[in-house]
């Protein structure tokens, strides 16, 4: 392994996780879908990497479907779903951004630690790889959990997955079908969403989630 | 040529074959005999196949591993001396419950919810006979559990009888949990669940001990050994009489071989304390047991209570032999645990019989209460001849069975002068006397469940027009009750019979009885003690006839009928008849007090009121009250603390999982 193929994975790797945090301040929807898709861009480059330096063609077809589906089919079918719900100007962060961008700090900190801990024996690239990869899963999660609307749980959804398609590309040898199965499942669930998106609109008026608790009628 | 344990295998899929059978057909009128006649058939098969395996090859051992189960495990059978003689126990059980059935199951308002389950509950009880890995074993123990609650929740309509089965269904569930654990341990860290393993394994101390006490709550809550007994006395009267009987005289017995296979085959030697332990248990079960049966007005619930004591007992003998055994004593342990097996075998033949009695005059004058029934004797003649044997036998009298199984336990506590440990020294002839003390009990609480049910004048209309049940269930009981004498008169041939276990357990055997002359039963040697059942019977059947034929012939032949005395009262009802409760007032008022905290109370109208005096009784139910009420509560005060998270908002769901998954991962980074 020569230092400049490991330097250059562990810049698209960490560049995924540098747009990971861009997320986490978005507080409008159409921003954050532009992040996601700059972040799907930042994944396709890492994979198309990891394809030349592994020599594994078939990551190629990887790359080219984070390209395609996540750069530029998602974000674009998520924009005129937030056009046609009329919700653009939604301000939507459920806590302050700044206890949030500390939150992330933290949760890469533990990625770090953890996967650095465990993998002691790997390959360092592989070994960097899945801690940048635990931390996108991490912040993902975390766009999740900080947001209301429905939308941006999707995103922050999807970006989840953009991370384990860069654990599964960092390690050698994992089959193409796995990586397809996986990318189709999100598509299945970018479509499904995408209905329910729609259903709980025409029911509610919204797509904030809060809308389906106040008609179970609970509290907050 | 097959081995003989894949015979019994086929016998079970037959018996599986009947339950599936009897799904189809349980609809129809036939079904009842289809099915009953079908497992009468397999069990007589499979009890005549152990019985000669056990008496033609004691010491051969046979196997067989079928691809089920898991996949890299398989399913392990095996037939050796202790399974064969407890396959007897069980299919000699289901066979007389089977013919009891034919009879019986007419009866039944709702066959289709009794006749799938009870095959399958057949089978599930043999399999776990014949389990050979831990994996069969408790998967064959879930199974008979399951099918064994089934059968309880068949009448699920009646009062009571959908609490019963979710207590029997919770106590089963933790029973197998500490079976689970149990195996879990003695398989150790290499996973080795088949029972050759566990054997040629040495478990440490620890090790043991857990798995002691992890026996005792999952076989001893099976078995019902006090505290855990509490869902027993439930669940075996709440189904039907036939399988009440199975699960009373047989089910508990395979729960006696879980702890016997797991504690004297798979562990290994003994700990001496492991004796005090199960002796301590046995004794407390059997006085509280027989305390609570006295209590009971309920005949079918009294029977369970009793069930009870005489685990007690053989948990007694149990703990006898396993203190002998990690002595040292080769003999004595022989002679005590040949005592276990012994009334292991005499209790599913009486408490079968007692409880299709029960059935008997359930079915007749539907009633379970005896404050209800009364004077049976006049109209179920041939019923209360065999009850009375039943009585007897439990009541551990001579000649019959239950005497000659005590007897062989006090032989066994008078050993105790030398163990070595100063400890058991004084706990055993401690247990002793409770021994002696629930015998006692058993044989007061005999008298009432007979004199009360049979004896005086009925209670209540239903009473009254009471006839003589079916000749089915008459064969049945008479086959026991045969038994029960047979096994009093010849416990030679039972004890010989015996002998393969013990030997293959502890590696010595009791003397070979039917050597002795005239049927004597010699347990140690002849000049310290020898019992005879047979002379014992031929004086009682000789003094009986001679007083019969003295008195017939000397005095007058007249049958006389007169008042019969009513204690001063002109008029007298049946209802002023001695009853269940004023039978066992004087034993409550002195037991009552502590193990029952009894409160009698008597509301005296002023002098010229013409209120009636009320004289109430509040007992209450201790173990329950100390054990079970504060787990109740805490699971209840548990779940209502939980209901809060089903209704929790989408993200706040999705923060639970994540904080949940930082934690975990924080653990991880901080694990040193």
């Amino acid at each position: 392994m020569n230092g400049l193929t490991f330097d250059i994975a562990h810049l698209l790797a960490g560049g995924l996780v540098l747009v990971s945090f861009m997320m986490l301040y978005q507080d409008r929807l159409f921003a954050l879908i532009n992040v996601f898709a700059l972040h799907a861009i930042v994944l396709a480059l890492s994979v198309a990497w990891q394809a030349y330096v592994q020599e594994a063609h078939h990551l190629y077809v990887t790359a080219a479907i984070a390209l395609i589906f996540k750069a530029i089919v998602i974000p674009v079918g998520l924009h005129r779903i937030i056009q046609r719900l009329g919700i653009h100007r939604d301000i939507e962060t459920a806590v302050g951004i700044g206890s949030t961008m500390l939150a992330g700090i933290g949760l890469v900190a533990l990625s770090m630690v953890l996967m650095l801990r465990v993998t002691p024996e790997a390959d360092p690239l592989a070994r960097e790889d899945l801690a940048f990869a635990l931390s996108i899963i991490l912040l993902g999660l975390l766009v999740m959990v900080t947001r209301r609307n429905a939308v941006s749980q999707v995103v922050g959804f999807m970006s989840l997955e953009n991370g384990l398609v860069l654990a599964a590309t960092g390690a050698k040898g994992m089959p193409l079908v796995v990586e397809i199965s996986v990318a189709f499942s999100i598509l299945i669930a970018f479509i499904v969403i995408g209905v329910f998106l729609f259903r709980i609109r025409e029911r509610f008026d919204s797509v904030d989630v809060g809308a389906l608790d106040d008609y179970r009628g609970e509290r907050r | 040529m097959t081995s003989i344990v894949s015979l019994l295998l086929w016998g079970v899929a037959a018996f599986l074959g009947a339950a599936v059978l009897a799904v189809a057909v349980s609809r129809r009128g036939s079904a009842t005999h289809l099915v009953y006649g079908a497992t009468l058939g397999i069990s007589a098969a499979m009890f005549a196949i152990a019985a000669a395996a056990l008496i033609g090859d004691p010491a051969g051992v046979s196997t067989v591993t079928l691809p089920l189960g898991l996949p890299w495990i398989g399913a392990h059978f095996r037939l050796d001396a202790l399974s064969a003689f407890f396959l007897v126990v069980v299919n000699l059980g289901g066979a007389v419950a089977s013919l009891y059935g034919l009879g019986y199951g007419h009866h039944e308002p709702a066959p289709h919810r009794v006749l799938p389950f009870f095959p399958a509950f057949l089978a599930g009880m043999n399999l776990v006979v014949l389990a050979d890995d831990a994996f069969t074993f408790l998967l064959s123990w879930e199974f008979m559990s399951l099918a064994s609650w089934a059968l309880v929740m068949a009448h699920h309509r009646e009062q009571d009888n959908t609490r019963a089965g979710y207590i029997y269904l919770v106590m089963a569930s933790f029973g197998t949990l500490a079976l689970l654990l149990a195996f879990g341990l003695l398989a150790g860290p290499d996973g080795t669940y088949t029972f050759d393993a566990m054997r040629a394994a040495e478990p440490s101390g620890l090790v043991a001990a857990a798995a002691l006490v992890l026996m005792l709550l999952g076989a001893g809550s099976k078995a019902g050994l006090v505290p855990l007994h509490v869902w027993l006395p439930l669940a075996h009267p709440a189904a039907p009489s036939h399988v009440s009987a199975l699960m009373s005289g047989v089910m508990t017995k395979v729960a006696v071989y879980g702890f016997i296979r797991v504690i004297f085959d798979l562990l290994g030697e003994p700990a001496w304390w492991s004796g005090v332990v199960v002796l301590f248990l046995g004794g407390l079960t059997a006085v509280l047991g027989i305390l609570y049966a006295l209590m009971e007005k309920d005949l079918k619930r009294l029977l369970a209570y009793s069930t009870i004591e005489n685990i007690g007992v053989i948990f007694v003998s149990l703990g006898l032999a396993l203190a002998f055994k990690a002595n040292a004593m080769p003999s004595a342990a022989a002679l005590a645990l040949t005592a276990a097996l012994f009334h292991v075998l005499n209790h599913s033949f009486f408490k079968s019989l007692l409880f299709f009695g029960a059935g008997a005059v359930l079915t007749v004058t539907g009633e379970r209460n005896m404050e209800k029934l009364g004077g049976l004797i006049h109209r179920m003649p041939l019923t209360s001849f065999v009850f009375l044997v039943g009585c007897v036998s439990i009541s551990a009298l001579p000649p019959f069975n239950g005497f000659v199984s005590e007897w062989l336990a006090f032989q066994a506590i008078l050993q105790s002068p030398d163990l070595p440990q100063w400890g058991l020294k004084v706990m055993v002839p401690a247990v002793g006397g409770l021994l002696a003390l629930s015998a006692a009990l058993a044989a007061a609480c005999f008298v009432k469940a007979f004199g009360i049910t049979f004896l005086g004048r009925p209670r209540s209309a239903a009473v009254e027009q009471a006839r003589e049940v079916d000749r089915y269930s008459l064969a049945a009981m008479f086959i026991l009750a045969g038994l029960c004498l047979l096994a009093g008169i010849l416990p030679g041939l039972v004890i010989d019979g015996l002998s393969p276990v013990t030997l293959s357990l502890i590696g010595n055997r009791m003397p070979v009885q039917m050597a002795q002359p005239w049927l004597s039963i010699v347990p140690i040697a002849e000049s310290r003690s020898s019992y005879n059942g047979l002379l014992v019977f031929v004086f009682i059947a000789i003094s009986a006839s001679l007083a019969a034929f003295v008195i017939h012939r000397f005095a007058s032949h007249a049958l006389r009928r007169g008042p019969a005395w009513g204690c001063g009262f002109p008029d007298v009802t049946p209802a002023a008849q001695y009853t269940a409760v004023s039978f066992a007032q004087p034993i409550r008022r002195v037991f009552g007090t502590f193990a029952f905290r009894a409160r009698e109370k008597v509301e005296m109208p002023p002098p010229g009121a013409t209120a009636p005096a009320r004289l109430t009784v509040e007992i209450h139910d201790v173990v329950w009250e100390t054990f079970y009420q504060p787990i109740a509560g805490a699971v209840g005060y548990a779940t209502e603390k939980l209901n809060r998270l089903q209704f929790l908002t989408i993200r706040r769901y999705l923060t639970l999982v994540f904080l949940y998954l930082v934690t975990l991962l924080l653990v991880l980074a901080l694990w040193p």
